[in-house]
């Protein structure tokens, strides 16, 4: 639902970063998204092809790096994938854990003509 | 071809400015709440409630999101407590910005609890920190047992879960014991609340909660 937004913020940032190469294209634009970050792909690809319509960015595509859930057990110190939804370690069994992947929303790269 | 490395938090803007609340929240020692749950689980009554059993105890003031009316703002001014109104306008989620400018309506710095009612929604206020202390994420029992399954984001970001509603247990499929279980196997740290806003059943839990964890 707040794609649209998401799409404007990252719209924002790459107009920022790239002010000094106002005569260059912007081709792609690199994201890295947390699969728990409550993002759906499709409806940000069309609010970002929407919104970038007469702006210096219309051609640019977004490349999406998708990111696991990755816990990190504080007993028994190994790291595992979270594939459904049991924040617990599968190794132990124990819930004292810290999510160190998987919510993220970042731009990580920006590529020009 | 030229590359531009940026590594920046789509996000970010709104973190900048929920750090400015967050600095205002604190050297005024509020404790503040994020109130998330779906559309007509119970957050306006449970406000309600609050405000009429601890407004002689300490001081509260409540900023409303609301999609397009003052309806729940126009129920809270009627308790008599400080209340900002913002209406979204459509919008699916509160964000810093907009909590900022609710707050130069407030007194904020007169204030023990300061509750931040979020748009009806377990899904996009997930991602908006908004410089509150913590969220805490509603379902009422009506909603089905499976719903923090559905939004883990949510009850993965929230500190504090309200079941309510649940004078309405014995007419329900709802299994209690399965949303807990559902909550806690997405965050085993929540801190959980049985509620009833209509028999009043749970409240005094909450309320004593609340208190133990005001800053001043």
């Amino acid at each position: 639902m707040h794609e649209l937004s998401i799409a404007q913020s990252i719209i924002e940032i790459v107009e920022e970063k790239t002010k000094s190469n106002m005569n260059k294209k912007v081709k792609l634009v690199h994201l890295k998204v947390g699969r728990l970050s409550n993002i759906l792909l499709d409806s940000l690809n069309f609010g970002f092809e929407t919104l970038i319509q007469d702006t210096n960015l219309n051609d640019a595509k977004l490349v999406i790096e998708e990111v696991p859930v990755v816990i990190a057990c504080n007993d028994c110190g190994i790291n595992s994938e979270v594939k459904g939804l049991s924040f617990f370690c599968p190794e132990c069994k124990s819930n004292k854990i810290k999510m160190i992947s998987g919510d993220e929303l970042f731009v990580t790269k920006i590529e020009l003509e | 071809m030229s590359i531009i490395q940026v590594e920046r938090k789509v996000l970010a803007k709104n973190d900048v400015v929920a750090n400015v609340n967050r600095e205002v929240f604190l050297e005024n020692k509020n404790f503040v709440i994020n109130l998330v749950s779906s559309p007509g689980s119970g957050k306006t009554s449970l406000v309600e409630q609050t405000i009429e059993k601890c407004k002689n105890d300490f001081s509260i003031c409540v900023i409303e999101g609301d999609v397009q009316t003052s309806l729940d703002a126009e129920r809270i001014d009627k308790l008599g407590v400080p209340v900002a109104n913002i209406v979204t306008n459509g919008g699916c989620h509160l964000d810093a910005s907009l909590v900022s400018d609710a707050m130069q309506n407030l007194e904020t710095e007169k204030a023990d609890l300061v509750i931040i009612e979020n748009v009806g929604n377990l899904v996009c206020p997930a991602g908006y920190d908004l410089g509150e202390d913590m969220k805490v994420v509603f379902v009422s029992v009506t909603e089905g047992d499976d719903k923090p399954l559905k939004y883990p984001a949510m009850f993965r970001n929230a500190s504090a879960l309200i079941i309510n509603k649940i004078d309405l247990l014995p007419y329900l499929k709802c299994n209690i014991e399965e949303l807990k279980k559902n909550a806690l196997s997405i965050n085993p740290d929540l801190k959980i609340f049985l509620t009833s806003c209509t028999t009043g059943k749970g409240i005094a839990d909450w309320i004593n909660w609340l208190k133990s964890n005001l800053k001043k």
